[in-house]
């Protein structure tokens, strides 16, 4: 009896850590708030990127927080390759940057690695 | 307070010598008194200050779906330390040092990350500080001093001699020669008259000229390669860490066997659930990631400091992979493959007349050609009276009296105002030919001599060059200077393709366009504030250590000592580096492979088991192995070892 509970248990968990790691996931995307004629939003940097997908609106200068909460070496950087930004995040808690609104389409950022990565949307 | 890593990883490391004594007493059967405790305590500890960050991350990462390398850690010193924990109270064997060693070496690869980070200097800002704070602008008939952001497309400026250009713009009045070394690397000033393109931050000789703004602001020469190497530094594509990338499925896989090992132990083989345990913890516990965090900074660290005694500095790793499937070799002319200064070569006529005659001629002379002629006077120790009377000759050269009598220095385009005999006159087409700067030199109407001057190639760049082309590398010379002049050197060097009359700001497009047309990797060794961009995107940058400040940034490699035989050390340390790398890896692999079966019981029938003895010994000398095979490196063989090197 008990080993048919311990085999159910261990079919359970197997097949958790495979739905939860090499499912298919997809998060929900962030939007900014928009005040006076600017766009805000803030990317919590922990583990990754939260929200890793942002949604600006067209034409409206936008500032990007992010928010450090990460102390690990993985994610001290973040880069926007299109951009030509590469942002040393650990020297402050809050990053800003300035993301150019004037055209739509995705920006794609990521660590200093290449390891993680998250997009900007602007339509 | 806010620990660096590095602070964390000495903390760590002083608090964890304890346990490394008792693991190397271990196979003596020695037992430190109270050891348990002592590991428990200073385990906890470095829980506290260095594993807790990465369990947070580890935890936020799994929160995303992810798992990487500090998943791993987590998921390691996690199981060791509580289990150990457990154990302790339960009077079994505890892996506390599994926990401790885990955290500290893959602190010890974030530390060092974060030293080369901290390394990167400004020279971006320096560059843009190249810039004149102000301009002479024609305002209302009068010209007057106007801050260089309110400079604007149209103004006529004004610039004295010696002074710098402010923006870029095209020239409307006077001729003079500019000096654009800072933009160009070429040496040699440049003549320039009305209706040609100055460029801003560059400076003005010798004539008065009037210039209009062209390009202002961040429209700039200068601004645009700031821009340039900035885009280009960031797109340059960082491999993705291999560790990180095996974690994503390690992790994963590692839970999944360590929970069917429990499984069979207990449900098949009916252990008890202790025991069952006992084999699922090993697992987790065998597959820390000791050897393989330790695989990659110890190579690196040992690769780059023998690299640096050689004086050759590496940057960062990334590098380190490149060399490896190189296959073009690009260079940069100027003070890359040649000094960088002209000298004199060639002295046609009686020395004893000409040089007396240039030395009086070119004593006062701020350019950069009267400069080597007076090196050459100097060195052959001959006096030359002064001279009087000096007259311009307007774009062809000087003249005046020497000894009461008319003499004369200057170009070719003298020819038509004096006598050349015949066979100078050939002499002089022969030298032009080999692309040298011939200088005349005469007495009353009459050619007494002439004096060749060229950018002659470092000593040692064909040697250089021939030790790449053996190796399998195709070299290019990539140059603004004209296509007889690249090819004089070119042919000199030995180098196999020219390109030159290349715009400066046209560097990095050529190098694109080489990349487009191999499928090997290229490397850019250059040396001025032109080269930066081209740094930057080849695949490997090279800069020369006396090189300007913005290309030592844009490379990732350095060369001190400005020897182009450099260049065939560092390729050869960088692929021993990186071969190292690899080979490390693989042993770590190969150690987790063997050692998560074992660890998972498969062998208990044979007798063969992980007692936690063994699992500790096993961990130690993982990584002792790793970083003895780092070591090595040191004893690796390099051709062309400056240290070696006989001279």
């Amino acid at each position: 009896m008990i080993n048919a509970i311990v085999f159910g248990l261990a079919v359970a968990l197997i097949s958790f850590i495979c739905y939860w790691f090499f499912g298919n996931h997809h998060e929900q995307a962030g939007n900014s708030t928009i005040q006076n004629n600017e766009q805000h939003a803030t990317i919590v940097v922990k583990g990754g990127y939260s929200p890793s997908t942002l949604i600006l609106k067209q034409g409206v200068p936008a500032k990007v927080n992010f928010d450090m909460q990460d102390s690990t070496a993985c994610l001290a950087h973040v880069v926007f390759e299109k951009l030509g930004v590469d942002k040393d995040l650990t020297k402050q808690k809050i990053t800003t940057i300035e993301i150019p609104t004037d055209q739509k389409g995705e920006i794609d950022y990521a660590c200093g690695m290449d390891m993680f990565h998250g997009k900007i949307i602007i339509k | 307070m806010k620990l660096s890593n590095l602070q964390r990883f000495w903390i760590s490391f002083i608090l964890a010598v304890p346990m490394l004594i008792q693991m190397l007493a271990m196979p003596f059967h020695w037992q430190m008194p109270g050891y348990r405790w002592i590991a428990f305590g200073t385990t906890t500890i470095i829980m506290l200050i260095a594993a807790i960050p990465y369990w947070k991350s580890a935890w936020a990462a799994f929160k995303h779906h992810n798992s990487n390398m500090n998943t791993l850690v987590a998921v390691g010193t996690t199981v060791a330390y509580f289990y150990s924990i457990f154990a302790l109270f339960t009077g079994r064997d505890v892996y506390f040092e599994s926990a401790a060693y885990v955290t500290i070496f893959v602190l010890l690869g974030d530390a060092m990350e974060e030293r080369m980070h901290n390394n990167a200097s400004n020279a971006l800002g320096k560059l843009l500080e190249l810039q004149v704070k102000k301009a002479e602008v024609l305002k209302d008939g009068k010209y007057v001093d106007v801050p260089l952001d309110q400079v604007k497309v149209g103004d006529t400026i004004r610039v004295r001699p010696g002074q710098k250009i402010a923006v870029d713009g095209v020239i409307t009045k006077g001729s003079t020669t500019v000096d654009e070394s800072m933009i160009t690397g070429e040496s040699m000033p440049v003549e320039k008259t009305v209706g040609d393109p100055v460029v801003g931050s560059t400076i003005n000789n010798n004539g008065s000229i009037l210039f209009k703004a062209t390009k202002v602001g961040k429209d700039t020469m200068l601004s645009q390669i700031v821009e340039m190497v900035k885009k280009a530094q960031t797109s340059h594509a960082p491999i993705q860490n291999l560790t990180d990338k095996i974690a994503g499925i390690f992790v994963p896989a590692v839970l999944i066997i360590a929970i069917i090992t429990f499984t069979v132990w207990f449900v098949f083989f009916h252990a008890t659930a202790v025991q069952a345990m006992l084999f699922a913890v090993s697992v987790v516990v065998i597959a820390c990631p000791c050897a393989l965090g330790l695989a990659t900074p110890t190579a690196l660290m040992v690769g780059t400091a023998r690299a640096a005694k050689m004086g050759i500095l590496i940057k960062n790793g990334e590098a380190l992979e490149e060399a490896n499937g190189l296959q073009t070799i690009v260079f940069d002319k100027t003070g890359t493959i040649t000094n960088g200064k002209p000298i004199v070569t060639d002295l046609i006529g009686d020395p004893q007349q000409v040089l007396p005659i240039a030395g009086s001629l070119e004593e006062n002379s701020e350019h950069p050609l009267a400069h080597a002629i007076m090196t050459k006077v100097k060195e052959s120790q001959i006096k030359f009276p002064s001279a009087q009377n000096f007259k311009d000759l307007r774009g062809k050269g000087v003249q005046a009296l020497v000894n009461g009598q008319p003499a004369f220095i200057g170009n070719a385009k003298l020819v038509t105002d004096c006598q050349l005999s015949a066979e100078l006159q050939k002499q002089m087409i022969a030298l032009q030919d080999e692309a040298k700067t011939v200088v005349l030199v005469g007495i009353a109407d009459l050619v007494i001599g002439l004096i060749a001057i060229q950018d002659t190639p470092k000593p040692t760049s064909a040697e250089a060059i021939a030790k790449l082309k053996a190796r399998g590398l195709k070299t290019v010379m990539l140059t603004g200077d004209n296509r007889n002049v690249a090819q004089a050197i070119a042919d000199q060097v030995g180098i196999d393709q020219v390109i030159a009359e290349v715009l400066p700001g046209e560097k990095a497009e050529q190098i694109k366009k080489i990349q487009q047309s191999t499928s090997g990797k290229v490397a850019f060794i250059g040396d001025g504030v032109n080269d930066a961009p081209a740094l930057s995107t080849a695949d490997i940058g090279i800069a020369m250590g006396s090189g300007t400040d913005i290309a030592i940034e844009s490379g990732e490699i350095v060369l001190v000592q400005n020897d182009l035989r450099e260049v065939v050390c560092a390729l050869d340390i960088s692929r021993k580096t990186f071969n190292r790398i690899k080979l490390n890896l693989f042993w770590a692999l190969i150690y987790n492979v063997i050692g998560i079966p074992i660890a998972a019981g498969m062998f208990a029938h044979l007798g063969l088991e992980l007692s936690p003895e063994l699992a500790g010994l096993a961990m130690a000398f993982s990584s002792v192995t790793v970083v003895g095979s780092s070591l090595l490196l040191n004893k690796a063989k390099i051709e062309d070892d400056p240290q070696l090197r006989k001279e």
